[in-house]
Protein backbone atom coordinates (compact mmCIF):
# COMPACT_ATOMS: atom_id res chain seq x y z
CA UNK A 1 0.00 0.00 0.00
CA UNK A 2 1.73 3.41 -0.62
CA UNK A 3 2.01 5.51 2.18
CA UNK A 4 -0.54 7.81 2.04
CA UNK A 5 0.52 12.05 3.14
CA UNK A 6 -2.98 12.94 4.13
CA UNK A 7 -3.59 9.41 6.77
CA UNK A 8 -4.08 10.37 10.35
CA UNK A 9 -3.81 7.40 12.40
CA UNK A 10 -6.15 6.72 15.36
CA UNK A 11 -4.24 5.27 17.95
CA UNK A 12 -5.34 3.80 21.17
CA UNK A 13 -2.42 4.17 24.62
CA UNK A 14 -3.48 2.18 26.99
CA UNK A 15 -1.71 3.68 30.28
CA UNK A 16 -1.49 2.28 33.88
CA UNK A 17 -2.43 5.08 36.62
CA UNK A 18 0.58 4.79 38.51
CA UNK A 19 3.14 4.94 36.02
CA UNK A 20 2.51 6.14 32.52
CA UNK A 21 -0.34 7.88 33.14
CA UNK A 22 1.64 9.96 35.16
CA UNK A 23 4.65 9.82 32.96
CA UNK A 24 2.46 11.01 30.45
CA UNK A 25 1.47 14.08 32.42
CA UNK A 26 4.64 15.17 32.69
CA UNK A 27 5.25 15.27 28.92
CA UNK A 28 2.46 17.39 28.99
CA UNK A 29 3.88 19.89 31.68
CA UNK A 30 7.16 19.59 30.13
CA UNK A 31 5.64 20.83 26.56
CA UNK A 32 6.68 17.48 25.00
CA UNK A 33 5.52 17.24 21.28
CA UNK A 34 3.75 14.19 20.57
CA UNK A 35 0.45 13.78 17.83
CA UNK A 36 -2.52 14.62 18.50
CA UNK A 37 -4.06 11.07 17.13
CA UNK A 38 -2.67 9.74 20.62
CA UNK A 39 -5.95 8.79 22.44
CA UNK A 40 -4.91 7.57 26.17
CA UNK A 41 -7.34 6.00 27.94
CA UNK A 42 -6.19 4.71 32.14
CA UNK A 43 -6.64 1.90 33.18
CA UNK A 44 -5.92 0.82 36.66
CA UNK A 45 -2.31 -1.47 35.81
CA UNK A 46 -1.26 -2.41 32.52
CA UNK A 47 -2.62 -6.03 33.57
CA UNK A 48 -6.52 -4.82 33.56
CA UNK A 49 -5.72 -4.84 30.17
CA UNK A 50 -8.38 -7.43 28.46
CA UNK A 51 -6.94 -8.77 25.36
CA UNK A 52 -10.79 -7.67 24.13
CA UNK A 53 -10.31 -4.36 24.73
CA UNK A 54 -7.35 -4.60 21.92
CA UNK A 55 -9.31 -5.75 19.26
CA UNK A 56 -12.41 -3.90 20.71
CA UNK A 57 -10.20 -0.56 19.89
CA UNK A 58 -9.23 -2.07 16.62
CA UNK A 59 -12.90 -2.49 15.85
CA UNK A 60 -13.66 1.33 16.79
CA UNK A 61 -11.62 2.26 14.03
CA UNK A 62 -7.91 2.34 15.77
CA UNK A 63 -4.94 1.83 13.83
CA UNK A 64 -2.59 0.95 16.16
CA UNK A 65 -3.06 -0.54 20.22
CA UNK A 66 -0.12 0.14 22.74
CA UNK A 67 -0.42 -0.67 26.32
CA UNK A 68 2.29 1.09 28.88
CA UNK A 69 2.76 0.48 31.85
CA UNK A 70 5.13 0.43 35.04
CA UNK A 71 8.56 -0.90 34.37
CA UNK A 72 9.02 -4.73 35.78
CA UNK A 73 9.84 -4.87 38.78
CA UNK A 74 8.11 -1.13 39.85
CA UNK A 75 4.58 -2.45 39.47
CA UNK A 76 1.96 -0.78 41.91
CA UNK A 77 0.26 -3.38 42.65
CA UNK A 78 4.16 -5.56 43.23
CA UNK A 79 3.16 -8.25 40.14
CA UNK A 80 0.71 -7.15 37.86
CA UNK A 81 3.10 -6.14 34.88
CA UNK A 82 4.52 -9.58 34.85
CA UNK A 83 1.38 -10.83 34.22
CA UNK A 84 0.32 -8.51 31.38
CA UNK A 85 3.47 -9.16 30.32
CA UNK A 86 3.28 -13.06 29.44
CA UNK A 87 -0.66 -12.09 28.10
CA UNK A 88 0.75 -9.94 25.36
CA UNK A 89 3.36 -11.30 24.26
CA UNK A 90 0.41 -14.62 23.82
CA UNK A 91 -1.63 -12.25 21.87
CA UNK A 92 0.74 -10.68 20.08
CA UNK A 93 2.10 -13.48 18.48
CA UNK A 94 -1.16 -15.27 17.76
CA UNK A 95 -2.05 -11.84 15.84
CA UNK A 96 1.15 -12.27 14.15
CA UNK A 97 0.16 -15.90 13.63
CA UNK A 98 -3.00 -14.95 11.75
CA UNK A 99 -1.28 -12.50 9.83
CA UNK A 100 -2.03 -9.04 11.56
CA UNK A 101 0.25 -6.80 11.09
CA UNK A 102 3.39 -7.07 13.46
CA UNK A 103 3.93 -3.13 14.55
CA UNK A 104 0.45 -2.74 15.18
CA UNK A 105 0.47 -3.63 18.54
CA UNK A 106 3.46 -2.57 21.41
CA UNK A 107 4.00 -2.68 24.99
CA UNK A 108 6.14 -0.26 26.68
CA UNK A 109 6.90 0.55 30.17
CA UNK A 110 7.35 3.96 30.76
CA UNK A 111 7.48 5.04 34.74
CA UNK A 112 6.48 8.65 35.98
CA UNK A 113 9.72 10.11 35.56
CA UNK A 114 9.98 9.22 31.83
CA UNK A 115 8.00 11.85 29.85
CA UNK A 116 10.52 12.14 27.13
CA UNK A 117 10.51 8.28 26.81
CA UNK A 118 6.31 8.72 26.34
CA UNK A 119 6.39 11.42 23.99
CA UNK A 120 9.35 9.69 22.10
CA UNK A 121 7.65 6.60 22.12
CA UNK A 122 4.32 7.70 21.02
CA UNK A 123 6.38 9.72 18.29
CA UNK A 124 7.88 6.10 16.86
CA UNK A 125 4.74 4.53 17.51
CA UNK A 126 2.83 6.73 15.41
CA UNK A 127 5.01 6.91 12.77
CA UNK A 128 5.02 2.94 12.38
CA UNK A 129 1.47 3.37 12.37
CA UNK A 130 1.39 5.91 9.53
CA UNK A 131 4.31 3.30 6.95
CA UNK A 132 1.64 0.68 7.59
CA UNK A 133 -1.33 2.89 6.78
CA UNK A 134 -4.74 2.06 8.02
CA UNK A 135 -6.21 -0.66 9.68
CA UNK A 136 -7.43 -3.09 7.41
CA UNK A 137 -7.25 -6.74 8.75
CA UNK A 138 -8.90 -6.48 11.82
CA UNK A 139 -11.09 -3.76 11.08
CA UNK A 140 -14.81 -3.88 11.51
CA UNK A 141 -17.20 -2.66 8.84
CA UNK A 142 -20.19 -1.65 10.33
CA UNK A 143 -18.05 0.41 12.99
CA UNK A 144 -16.79 3.04 9.75
CA UNK A 145 -18.06 6.07 10.27
CA UNK A 146 -17.08 7.91 6.21
CA UNK B 1 -12.42 -53.92 23.87
CA UNK B 2 -16.22 -53.55 23.61
CA UNK B 3 -17.40 -56.46 25.36
CA UNK B 4 -14.66 -55.54 28.12
CA UNK B 5 -15.85 -52.06 28.64
CA UNK B 6 -19.55 -53.10 28.26
CA UNK B 7 -18.98 -55.74 30.54
CA UNK B 8 -17.06 -53.45 33.43
CA UNK B 9 -19.70 -50.89 32.80
CA UNK B 10 -22.45 -53.75 33.57
CA UNK B 11 -20.61 -55.02 36.74
CA UNK B 12 -20.23 -51.34 38.36
CA UNK B 13 -23.82 -50.52 37.84
CA UNK B 14 -25.38 -54.11 39.34
CA UNK B 15 -22.54 -54.47 42.10
CA UNK B 16 -23.64 -50.50 43.20
CA UNK B 17 -20.19 -48.92 42.85
CA UNK B 18 -22.23 -46.21 41.12
CA UNK B 19 -25.65 -45.24 39.84
CA UNK B 20 -24.99 -44.23 36.22
CA UNK B 21 -22.15 -44.87 34.09
CA UNK B 22 -20.86 -42.25 31.49
CA UNK B 23 -20.53 -43.74 28.26
CA UNK B 24 -20.64 -43.62 24.31
CA UNK B 25 -23.75 -44.90 22.51
CA UNK B 26 -24.62 -45.24 18.47
CA UNK B 27 -26.18 -41.93 17.30
CA UNK B 28 -27.97 -41.14 14.21
CA UNK B 29 -25.41 -43.07 11.99
CA UNK B 30 -22.84 -45.89 13.09
CA UNK B 31 -20.45 -44.03 12.59
CA UNK B 32 -22.09 -40.92 14.83
CA UNK B 33 -21.43 -42.05 18.26
CA UNK B 34 -22.64 -39.73 20.89
CA UNK B 35 -21.98 -39.40 25.38
CA UNK B 36 -24.59 -41.14 27.21
CA UNK B 37 -25.29 -41.21 30.31
CA UNK B 38 -26.88 -45.00 31.45
CA UNK B 39 -28.83 -46.33 34.29
CA UNK B 40 -29.23 -49.78 34.09
CA UNK B 41 -26.95 -52.84 33.47
CA UNK B 42 -29.60 -53.69 30.60
CA UNK B 43 -29.55 -50.06 28.89
CA UNK B 44 -25.90 -50.79 28.87
CA UNK B 45 -25.79 -54.81 27.26
CA UNK B 46 -28.39 -53.05 24.43
CA UNK B 47 -26.87 -49.21 23.70
CA UNK B 48 -23.61 -48.82 24.98
CA UNK B 49 -20.57 -49.07 22.60
CA UNK B 50 -16.37 -48.54 22.22
CA UNK B 51 -15.31 -48.64 18.96
CA UNK B 52 -12.90 -46.74 17.12
CA UNK B 53 -15.43 -44.18 16.49
CA UNK B 54 -15.66 -43.32 19.79
CA UNK B 55 -14.63 -39.77 19.26
CA UNK B 56 -16.29 -37.66 22.08
CA UNK B 57 -13.93 -36.88 25.14
CA UNK B 58 -16.31 -37.05 28.36
CA UNK B 59 -14.53 -35.23 30.92
CA UNK B 60 -16.74 -31.82 30.37
CA UNK B 61 -19.97 -33.92 30.92
CA UNK B 62 -18.28 -35.09 34.60
CA UNK B 63 -18.65 -30.77 35.77
CA UNK B 64 -22.73 -31.42 35.80
CA UNK B 65 -22.50 -35.14 36.09
CA UNK B 66 -20.75 -34.84 39.49
CA UNK B 67 -22.64 -32.86 40.72
CA UNK B 68 -25.80 -34.68 40.96
CA UNK B 69 -27.02 -37.24 43.64
CA UNK B 70 -24.88 -40.47 43.71
CA UNK B 71 -21.58 -41.58 42.02
CA UNK B 72 -20.95 -41.94 38.41
CA UNK B 73 -18.82 -44.34 36.73
CA UNK B 74 -17.28 -42.79 33.48
CA UNK B 75 -15.06 -44.30 30.51
CA UNK B 76 -12.05 -41.84 30.05
CA UNK B 77 -9.28 -42.45 26.97
CA UNK B 78 -5.70 -41.31 27.48
CA UNK B 79 -6.43 -38.04 26.06
CA UNK B 80 -9.96 -37.66 27.59
CA UNK B 81 -7.89 -38.09 31.14
CA UNK B 82 -5.94 -35.03 30.35
CA UNK B 83 -9.18 -33.05 30.59
CA UNK B 84 -10.35 -35.14 33.53
CA UNK B 85 -6.99 -34.01 35.20
CA UNK B 86 -7.13 -30.61 34.04
CA UNK B 87 -10.81 -29.68 35.28
CA UNK B 88 -9.83 -31.42 38.97
CA UNK B 89 -6.61 -29.35 38.80
CA UNK B 90 -9.85 -25.95 38.66
CA UNK B 91 -11.65 -27.48 40.84
CA UNK B 92 -14.61 -28.26 38.40
CA UNK B 93 -15.27 -32.00 39.40
CA UNK B 94 -16.40 -33.56 42.20
CA UNK B 95 -13.67 -36.44 42.45
CA UNK B 96 -15.05 -38.48 45.25
CA UNK B 97 -18.54 -38.48 43.17
CA UNK B 98 -16.60 -40.23 39.94
CA UNK B 99 -15.20 -43.59 39.41
CA UNK B 100 -12.92 -43.12 36.49
CA UNK B 101 -12.54 -45.77 34.17
CA UNK B 102 -9.45 -45.65 31.91
CA UNK B 103 -9.92 -47.21 28.47
CA UNK B 104 -6.95 -48.30 26.49
CA UNK B 105 -6.95 -46.47 22.85
CA UNK B 106 -5.24 -47.12 19.76
CA UNK B 107 -6.76 -44.04 18.02
CA UNK B 108 -9.89 -42.99 16.84
CA UNK B 109 -11.11 -43.22 13.38
CA UNK B 110 -13.11 -40.64 11.94
CA UNK B 111 -15.34 -40.32 8.51
CA UNK B 112 -13.05 -37.66 7.27
CA UNK B 113 -10.42 -39.71 6.72
CA UNK B 114 -12.28 -42.65 5.26
CA UNK B 115 -13.53 -40.08 3.05
CA UNK B 116 -9.99 -38.74 2.04
CA UNK B 117 -8.93 -42.75 1.12
CA UNK B 118 -11.65 -42.66 -1.40
CA UNK B 119 -14.40 -44.74 0.22
CA UNK B 120 -17.74 -43.42 -0.29
CA UNK B 121 -21.45 -44.80 0.64
CA UNK B 122 -19.78 -46.72 3.91
CA UNK B 123 -22.70 -48.83 6.10
CA UNK B 124 -20.15 -50.21 8.37
CA UNK B 125 -16.19 -50.92 10.12
CA UNK B 126 -14.49 -53.23 11.96
CA UNK B 127 -11.29 -54.24 13.18
CA UNK B 128 -9.22 -56.60 12.37
CA UNK B 129 -5.34 -56.74 13.22
CA UNK B 130 -4.35 -53.71 12.34
CA UNK B 131 -7.04 -53.35 9.25
CA UNK B 132 -9.34 -52.05 8.88
CA UNK B 133 -12.57 -53.67 7.23
CA UNK B 134 -15.21 -51.26 5.70
CA UNK B 135 -18.25 -52.32 4.26
CA UNK B 136 -19.89 -49.82 1.94
CA UNK B 137 -22.56 -50.22 -0.94
CA UNK B 138 -20.19 -50.79 -3.51
CA UNK B 139 -18.46 -54.29 -1.59
CA UNK B 140 -16.08 -54.45 1.25
CA UNK B 141 -12.63 -52.70 1.28
CA UNK B 142 -9.85 -53.57 3.22
CA UNK B 143 -7.38 -50.58 4.61
CA UNK B 144 -4.85 -49.79 7.04
CA UNK B 145 -5.78 -48.82 10.12
CA UNK B 146 -3.56 -46.44 10.73
CA UNK B 147 -4.47 -44.34 7.17
CA UNK B 148 -8.10 -44.12 8.25
CA UNK B 149 -7.13 -42.63 12.04
CA UNK B 150 -8.45 -38.82 12.52
CA UNK B 151 -5.90 -36.02 11.81
CA UNK B 152 -5.36 -35.93 15.55
CA UNK B 153 -4.66 -38.85 16.93
CA UNK B 154 -1.79 -39.70 13.61
CA UNK B 155 -0.33 -36.91 15.97
CA UNK B 156 -0.97 -38.33 19.09
CA UNK B 157 0.78 -37.11 22.21
CA UNK B 158 0.25 -39.47 24.79
CA UNK B 159 -1.13 -42.57 26.04
CA UNK B 160 -0.93 -42.66 29.02
CA UNK B 161 -3.93 -43.09 31.18
CA UNK B 162 -3.83 -40.27 34.36
CA UNK B 163 -5.87 -40.31 37.26
CA UNK B 164 -7.94 -43.90 36.79
CA UNK B 165 -9.46 -45.43 39.59
CA UNK B 166 -9.29 -48.61 37.40
CA UNK B 167 -7.49 -49.51 33.80
CA UNK B 168 -8.87 -51.55 30.81
CA UNK B 169 -6.54 -52.51 28.84
CA UNK B 170 -2.84 -51.24 28.97
CA UNK B 171 -1.22 -48.26 30.49
CA UNK B 172 0.41 -46.48 27.81
CA UNK B 173 3.24 -43.45 28.05
CA UNK B 174 3.66 -40.57 26.10
CA UNK B 175 4.30 -39.84 22.87
CA UNK B 176 7.13 -38.08 20.52
CA UNK B 177 4.47 -36.46 18.32
CA UNK B 178 5.16 -33.48 15.74
CA UNK B 179 2.00 -31.99 16.55
CA UNK B 180 3.24 -28.48 15.81
CA UNK B 181 4.66 -29.16 12.24
CA UNK B 182 1.48 -27.49 10.64
CA UNK B 183 1.83 -24.33 13.09
CA UNK B 184 5.19 -24.39 11.78
CA UNK B 185 4.43 -24.45 8.45
CA UNK B 186 2.18 -21.82 8.93
CA UNK B 187 4.45 -20.00 10.73
CA UNK B 188 6.70 -19.93 7.78
CA UNK B 189 4.55 -18.37 5.74
CA UNK B 190 4.26 -14.45 4.89
CA UNK B 191 1.89 -12.78 6.94
CA UNK B 192 -0.25 -11.93 3.69
CA UNK B 193 -0.58 -15.46 3.28
CA UNK B 194 -1.06 -16.45 6.89
CA UNK B 195 -4.21 -13.71 6.26
CA UNK B 196 -5.37 -15.21 3.52
CA UNK B 197 -5.19 -18.42 5.24
CA UNK B 198 -7.14 -17.87 8.05
CA UNK B 199 -9.98 -15.45 6.16
CA UNK B 200 -10.24 -18.38 4.13
CA UNK B 201 -11.03 -21.14 6.48
CA UNK B 202 -12.60 -18.51 9.45
CA UNK B 203 -14.75 -16.94 6.80
CA UNK B 204 -16.32 -20.32 6.97
CA UNK B 205 -17.86 -20.10 10.86
CA UNK B 206 -21.59 -20.02 11.14
CA UNK B 207 -21.08 -19.38 14.82
CA UNK B 208 -23.08 -22.66 15.72
CA UNK B 209 -20.53 -22.03 19.01
CA UNK B 210 -20.00 -25.99 18.96
CA UNK B 211 -16.51 -25.87 19.46
CA UNK B 212 -16.76 -23.75 22.67
CA UNK B 213 -19.69 -26.00 23.96
CA UNK B 214 -17.40 -29.14 23.53
CA UNK B 215 -14.33 -27.46 24.92
CA UNK B 216 -13.37 -28.87 28.19
CA UNK B 217 -11.52 -26.05 29.35
CA UNK B 218 -14.12 -24.41 28.24
CA UNK B 219 -16.15 -24.52 30.68
CA UNK B 220 -17.15 -21.43 32.48
CA UNK B 221 -21.03 -21.26 33.62
CA UNK B 222 -21.04 -17.94 32.62
CA UNK B 223 -19.27 -17.21 28.82
CA UNK B 224 -18.10 -13.25 27.66
CA UNK B 225 -20.02 -14.56 24.54
CA UNK B 226 -23.23 -14.71 26.01
CA UNK B 227 -22.54 -11.54 27.70
CA UNK B 228 -25.60 -9.12 25.98
CA UNK B 229 -23.53 -5.93 26.27
CA UNK B 230 -20.27 -8.35 24.08
CA UNK B 231 -21.74 -7.38 20.93
CA UNK B 232 -20.62 -10.65 19.49
CA UNK B 233 -23.40 -13.00 21.46
CA UNK B 234 -24.87 -13.60 17.79
CA UNK B 235 -25.58 -16.79 16.50
CA UNK B 236 -24.15 -15.89 13.26
CA UNK B 237 -20.93 -14.22 13.03
CA UNK B 238 -21.93 -10.80 11.42
CA UNK B 239 -18.57 -9.50 9.12
CA UNK B 240 -15.22 -10.37 9.34
CA UNK B 241 -14.05 -9.10 12.79
CA UNK B 242 -16.48 -10.79 14.74
CA UNK B 243 -15.35 -14.06 12.80
CA UNK B 244 -11.39 -13.04 14.58
CA UNK B 245 -12.41 -11.50 17.73
CA UNK B 246 -14.78 -14.98 18.53
CA UNK B 247 -11.85 -17.34 17.20
CA UNK B 248 -8.96 -15.53 19.08
CA UNK B 249 -10.78 -14.85 22.35
CA UNK B 250 -11.77 -18.47 22.33
CA UNK B 251 -8.77 -19.60 21.82
CA UNK B 252 -6.61 -16.91 24.24
CA UNK B 253 -9.41 -17.97 27.21
CA UNK B 254 -8.27 -22.01 27.06
CA UNK B 255 -4.13 -20.79 26.87
CA UNK B 256 -2.34 -22.86 29.28
CA UNK B 257 -5.54 -24.55 30.34
CA UNK B 258 -6.13 -26.75 26.72
CA UNK B 259 -4.90 -29.94 26.69
CA UNK B 260 -4.88 -30.39 22.80
CA UNK B 261 -7.53 -32.64 23.01
CA UNK B 262 -8.20 -31.90 19.63
CA UNK B 263 -12.20 -31.95 20.47
CA UNK B 264 -12.85 -27.83 18.60
CA UNK B 265 -11.41 -29.37 15.30
CA UNK B 266 -13.53 -32.51 15.78
CA UNK B 267 -17.31 -30.82 16.13
CA UNK B 268 -16.82 -28.02 13.84
CA UNK B 269 -19.59 -28.88 11.18
CA UNK B 270 -17.26 -26.28 8.85
CA UNK B 271 -14.25 -28.11 8.89
CA UNK B 272 -12.27 -25.03 10.35
CA UNK B 273 -8.70 -26.82 12.01
CA UNK B 274 -9.64 -24.50 15.36
CA UNK B 275 -6.67 -27.04 16.81
CA UNK B 276 -4.24 -24.73 14.81
CA UNK B 277 -4.96 -21.52 16.85
CA UNK B 278 -4.29 -23.70 20.02
CA UNK B 279 -1.72 -25.48 19.09
CA UNK B 280 0.35 -22.23 18.69
CA UNK B 281 -0.57 -20.88 21.71
CA UNK B 282 0.92 -24.18 23.55
CA UNK B 283 4.15 -23.81 21.17
CA UNK B 284 4.73 -20.30 22.42
CA UNK B 285 4.71 -21.08 26.12
CA UNK B 286 6.82 -23.75 25.85
CA UNK B 287 9.18 -21.79 23.71
CA UNK B 288 8.82 -19.09 26.17
CA UNK B 289 7.83 -19.83 29.44
CA UNK B 290 9.50 -23.88 29.49
CA UNK B 291 7.42 -26.99 28.57
CA UNK B 292 3.95 -27.13 30.23
CA UNK B 293 1.50 -29.66 28.92
CA UNK B 294 -2.22 -28.95 30.76
CA UNK B 295 -3.87 -31.75 32.68
CA UNK B 296 -0.73 -34.23 32.61
CA UNK B 297 -0.05 -33.75 36.62
CA UNK B 298 -1.75 -31.63 39.59
CA UNK B 299 1.32 -30.08 40.67
CA UNK B 300 3.25 -27.43 37.60
CA UNK B 301 1.65 -24.45 37.76
CA UNK B 302 -0.23 -23.19 34.40
CA UNK B 303 1.96 -20.61 32.47
CA UNK B 304 -0.38 -18.03 32.09
CA UNK B 305 -0.69 -18.16 36.30
CA UNK B 306 2.83 -17.64 36.83
CA UNK B 307 5.23 -15.34 35.35
CA UNK B 308 9.54 -15.06 35.95
CA UNK B 309 11.48 -11.68 36.37
CA UNK B 310 13.15 -12.69 32.98
CA UNK B 311 10.38 -13.41 30.80
CA UNK B 312 10.73 -12.10 27.67
CA UNK B 313 9.39 -8.68 26.25
CA UNK B 314 6.36 -8.28 24.19
CA UNK B 315 8.96 -6.85 21.80
CA UNK B 316 10.23 -10.32 20.28
CA UNK B 317 7.00 -10.86 18.81
CA UNK B 318 6.32 -6.93 17.70
CA UNK B 319 9.77 -6.63 16.47
CA UNK B 320 10.08 -9.85 14.70
CA UNK B 321 11.23 -13.22 16.60
CA UNK B 322 13.38 -14.15 14.04
CA UNK B 323 14.41 -10.53 12.71
CA UNK B 324 12.03 -10.44 9.99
Amino acid sequence: MPVNETFKPTIVAFCCNWCSYAGADLSGTNRLQYPANVKIIRIPCSCRLNPMFILRAFQRGADGVILCGCHPGDCHYTTGNYYARRRMTLLFSLLDYMGIERGRTRVEWVSAAEGAKFAATMNDFTETIIKLGPNRRLEDLRCKTE
Amino acid sequence: MQDRVMEKAAALLESGVCTRVLGWKTGEFFYDVTPAVFTSAEEVRTQMVYNPFCGPNLSKYLIAESRKEGKIAVFLKPCDTFSFVQLQKEHRIARDKVYAVGVQCDGMIDMDSLKALGLRGVTAAREVGDNLIVSTLYGEKTVPRREALSLRCRVCKSKRLNDCDEIIGEQGGDLPSDRFAQVEALEAMTPEERFAFWRSELSKCIRCNACRNVCPACSCEKCVFDNPGSGVRNKAAADSFEENLFHIIRAFHVAGRCTDCGECSRVCPQGIPLHLLNRKLIKDMNQLYGPYQAGADFDSKPPMLAFTPEDPEASIITNGRDGQ
